[in-house]
């Protein structure tokens, strides 16, 4: 039953990304693209796209688009509310656990460890969605390669290290930049 | 919110449906307009639960802000989960979380249905090709940001883990939440072993 599947792979995101954000990323690709194969690895990176140009968390935002896509509204329904019901629980628990001993120290130590790992399977996602821009779904072999999409990486990547560039205005920069080159070019 | 505090019972059960009711069009309006994920969330409710409806005092909201970023799943889902438990209790919670998630699967819904004609349209295929240019980059630059900062602690311990996470799933395609478990429980036995060494003898007793 597909909902329950939905249900059951956005639980799993829920429950183990830690430390906000990026931390969905990796889990995300592993269940709806590596394990499941809802989206290819193209309309993932769509989807990251799409999800840092709205409000609200990568993780609601994917449960929603895989959602509607695998099996419209309910199954979007079933999907956020599998990534959201860990929360509820663990949250409410800990809150509770807090608000009792008000020390955390081992929570503390386990996060500390949980963070390296965490950055690297970021940077892990971060590079399979470096190489679905460079070669899409080809093999990595020059002659497949967009240099395009390559230069406007690196032009983006230092605009936000050395100037610290807002992040959105940078996205919508290299999109008109790819579109306006394109459209020069008469390539469209 | 001195005003709120009722000595008549009666009072109570109205006074209640208007916070829960403040609480949804709060959460609903952070979470419509705020870009840029979870940190920047919780400084909007910060300002607006602290601040403005002097509902949490700004020790407490610290600790919630702590809370939600060392729990499991979304920053802006947990600090919504531990706001609305502590103005409301469960109901509070639900209304908070529902008000949280309600603008990006509205948001994501019309895109959802938009995306196939959307993404068939050529410029808009070059707009976003261009743009899947730009989140890579913000993604690695916050990875840069976030790997110095592991880097900088001067751990060999932490160091070794993130090498070793990064070739698990880039190289060796582990399963993530394998590695997520592993980190976890080399993060318990170092706090154990760390412990131990403080305490010599006294561990056990």
């Amino acid at each position: 039953m597909v909902y329950l599947k939905l249900f059951l792979s956005f639980l799993k995101v829920g429950m183990f990304s830690i430390g906000g954000g990026y931390a969905a990323m990796p889990l995300i690709q592993s269940e709806v693209v590596t394990g499941h194969g809802w989206l290819s690895m193209g309309e993932f990176t769509d989807l990251i796209t799409i999800a840092e140009m709205t409000p609200g968390p990568i993780a609601v935002n994917s449960a929603t688009f895989v959602g509607i896509r695998i099996a419209g509204v309910p199954g979007a329904i079933a999907a956020t509310f599998g990534c959201i019901f860990p929360s509820c629980i663990i949250v409410s628990l800990l809150a509770f656990v807090y608000y009792k001993y008000k020390n955390m120290s081992v929570l503390q130590g386990i996060l500390q460890s949980l963070r390296p790992a965490v950055v690297a399977l970021i940077a892990g996602a971060g590079f399979s969605l470096l190489r679905s821009v460079a070669v899409g779904e080809e093999a990595l072999l020059p002659e497949n390669v967009n240099w395009l999409g390559i230069v406007l990486f690196a032009a983006a990547f230092f605009v936000l290290r050395k100037w610290k560039w807002n992040p959105i205005l940078v996205m919508l920069l290299c999109g008109i930049a790819n579109l306006g080159i394109h459209v020069i070019l008469g390539s469209v | 919110m001195e005003d709120s505090r009722m000595e008549d019972g009666r009072m109570e059960g109205s006074r209640k449906g208007k916070a829960l009711v403040q609480l949804f069009l709060s959460t609903l309006y952070i979470s419509a307009f705020t870009f840029g994920g979870g940190f920047v969330i919780i400084t909007f409710m910060k300002r607006k639960f602290v601040d403005e409806l002097h509902w949490i005092d700004e020790n407490e909201m610290l600790d919630l802000a702590a809370l939600a970023q060392s729990s499991p799943g979304a920053i802006a889902v947990n600090a919504a989960i531990l706001v609305g438990w502590r103005v409301a209790g469960f109901g509070g919670m639900v209304t908070a979380v529902m008000g949280t998630v309600l603008p990006p699967m509205l948001i994501l819904t019309l895109i959802s249905f938009f995306y196939q004609a959307f993404a068939a349209n050529p410029y808009v295929a070059l707009l976003l090709k261009g743009m899947q240019s730009g989140v890579v980059a913000v993604i690695l630059d916050v990875v840069w940001g976030l790997g110095g900062k592991v880097v900088k602690e001067r751990s060999l311990f932490l160091c070794v883990v993130m090498a070793a996470a990064f070739a698990a799933t880039a190289v060796f395609q582990v399963n993530v939440i394998l590695i997520i478990l592993s980190a976890a429980v080399l993060g318990v036995l170092r706090a154990l072993w760390l412990r131990r060494k403080k305490e010599g003898d006294r561990w056990f007793t």
